[in-house]
């Protein structure tokens, strides 16, 4: 079967971000593929090695260097790329909904069985291009997997809940988000690197799908968040205690 | 006449208007959860009515219960056992289903795991982009929500004729689970998709406070070295009669099971006493607890980023100063 793979190139997650009015500043800040889409391209190259996909696309939304994350993709094993090029900030500009919608009309060209994204980009924070998109294809859908087995024309998915775990079956074709938890991506070795390099990328406009890309939400500001009282640092267990019971009143 | 004319007028103006807000419970077929409670907070501050859906075979009792809740005018109950694990497609049925009849301009869901997988899916259907996270109600259109792991805050304005909001519960009090009397009548009916079963599920047991709702929330890192070793949490825990959280690292080396994990992509926590013991302080951690409203850190690496937001930093070995600490409160 035919796996898709979204994936953002994101801020990279160990950077501490700087906060400008309009948005975060992201000139000269290093840029990396968002961790949950690292690992939904591992379970996709994972579901080839078993001989249950056949093949592998990723596809990127966004400026430029977003084929930088694709090639990242192919380096790892994804069989080739698509990028879908735009100049809004894919932080806040282009929005869950306007993706969904694009690789709506890109699941319908590629006729893919199976869609796995990140459960969420640490950029936007929103958790919701996976279920949006399942939504919009009336497939079904599991978020949050930690563990995914195909079994014919169904998936066995066991999800990430609140309380623990839940296994769920889900008929084929669907969505899945990948949680954390789902495998530990690979590195991508150099002779690798050099081979994804002449893998296929296709470029096509974002605005040649006829499709709404307006964000629906507007960014009025974006502040830091209100700073913390600077602390103390205290002696001993005892200074701990007394700080608690007399000066914070916590016990 | 025309006096009158004018006043039909601006009386069909305002109720086109008029808010509504439905928030979709959370249970664990007994009581709401506090989430919930919080979600009802946030609906009454965007103003309006408020109708409260509970889901699932112990809705009629719970809705019953949900009347009381203060601020809510009215409920609605789906009994139904199809709902009982929130598959997302059969809520989304219902949610769409119950939005047609009601029109509501607000549809309200506690964030969680269950409701970032539902609400999107709505989304979907009704067209309309969902707002994740809100930590504030700056009026019926506009919120904050935290970005960037918490390190931004951005106050958004939705275009959207439908707001479909999770609500982040340590951002708003707990509505008052009494003093409402709120009308209770069925949902309306809707269609079975059946594309997705429910096969089991495993549920970590607990006689402590639910970690997003605990007063005091004591924390271990890759610093407690094992699970055994966690136990001292759990004794420290008892005594302020609090809930044990983790970082990742302590989650991922197997000590302790995921859902204790506090941070961007685990539980957003925000007690009154939030005790770090062998947690270094990592951005995606902090965005899990920095809402606290004291922070202590008990770390033997002077340099650790955590002591950068803690109240109170101790620092030293937690092999002795968690059992010292024990002892003495």
């Amino acid at each position: 079967m035919k796996v898709l793979v979204p994936v953002k190139r994101v801020v990279d997650y160990a950077v501490k971000v700087r906060v400008a009015p309009k948005g975060v500043e992201l000139n000269n800040v290093k840029m990396s593929m968002n961790p949950f889409c690292e690992i939904a391209v591992e379970e996709a190259i994972r579901l080839k090695e078993k001989k249950v996909a056949s093949e592998i696309i990723a596809v990127s939304i966004g400026p430029k260097q977003a084929q930088e994350t694709i090639r990242t993709a192919l380096a790892m094993g994804a069989d080739r790329g698509i990028h879908i090029e735009t100049d809004l900030r894919t932080d806040q500009e282009l929005q869950p909904l306007a993706v969904a919608k694009i690789l709506k009309a890109l699941v319908e060209k590629e006729s893919p069985n199976l869609v796995i994204t990140g459960k969420q980009s640490i950029d936007a924070d929103a958790a919701q291009t996976g279920p949006l998109l399942a939504g919009l294809l009336d497939w079904s859908q599991a978020t949050f997997a930690s563990n995914v087995a195909v079994e014919g024309e169904s998936l066995t998915v066991t999800r990430e809940t609140d309380s623990g775990v839940e296994t769920l079956k889900v008929a084929l074709p669907a969505v899945v988000t990948a949680d954390l938890r789902l495998n530990e991506p690979r590195y991508a070795t150099l002779p690798n690197i050099m081979k994804a390099k002449k893998k296929k990328i296709d470029v096509l406009a974002a605005d040649s799908f006829g499709i709404d890309l307006t964000p629906r939400i507007e960014y009025i500001e974006v502040k830091e968040p209100a700073a913390r009282k600077a602390g103390i640092k205290v002696a001993d267990v005892d200074q701990l205690v007394d700080k608690l019971k007399n000066e914070a009143g916590v016990i | 006449m025309l006096a009158r004319q004018i006043q039909r007028r601006v009386a069909t103006f305002a109720s086109s208007r008029s808010l509504s807000t439905l928030v979709v419970a959370e249970h664990n077929q007994k009581d709401v959860t506090g989430g919930t409670l919080s979600a009802v907070t946030a609906a009454t501050k965007i103003g309006g009515d408020v109708t409260v859906l509970v889901l699932g075979s112990q809705a009629a009792g719970i809705a019953d219960q949900a009347a009381k809740i203060a601020g809510v005018s009215s409920v609605l109950h789906a009994a139904d056992a199809k709902y009982d694990h929130l598959i997302a497609e059969e809520v989304t049925e219902l949610l769409v289903a119950a939005q047609k009849e009601k029109n509501f301009t607000h549809i309200l869901a506690p964030s969680s795991n269950a409701s970032k997988n539902y609400l999107p899916r709505v989304g979907a259907k009704l067209d309309v982009a969902p707002i994740s996270d809100i930590l504030a109600v700056a009026d019926k259109d506009t919120f904050l929500r935290p970005t960037y792991a918490g390190n931004a805050i951005a106050q958004i304005k939705s275009k959207d004729a439908v707001k479909l909001i999770t609500v982040r519960p340590t951002g708003f009090e707990k509505a008052a689970t009494e003093g409402g009397s709120a009308s209770v009548s069925p949902a309306p009916e809707a269609a079975t998709v059946g594309k997705t079963q429910f096969v089991s599920e495993e549920v970590s047991k607990s006689d402590r406070p639910d970690l997003t709702s605990a007063r005091v929330v004591v924390s271990g890192g890759r610093g407690l070295k094992s699970g055994e070793n966690f136990e001292m949490l759990y004794k420290l825990a008892d005594k302020l009669n609090g809930a044990v959280g983790a970082s990742r690292a302590a989650v991922d080396a197997g000590y302790v099971p995921n859902e204790l994990q506090v941070g961007q992509t685990g539980k957003v926590v925000a007690p009154e006493l939030y005790i770090a013991a062998g947690i270094s302080g990592a951005i995606q951690h902090l965005a899990g607890m920095k809402d606290s409203k004291t922070i202590v850190a008990i770390n033997k690496d002077e340099e650790a980023p955590i002591f950068q937001v803690s109240d109170y930093g101790l620092v030293a070995d937690l092999f002795t100063a968690v059992p010292e600490l024990t002892e003495k409160i």
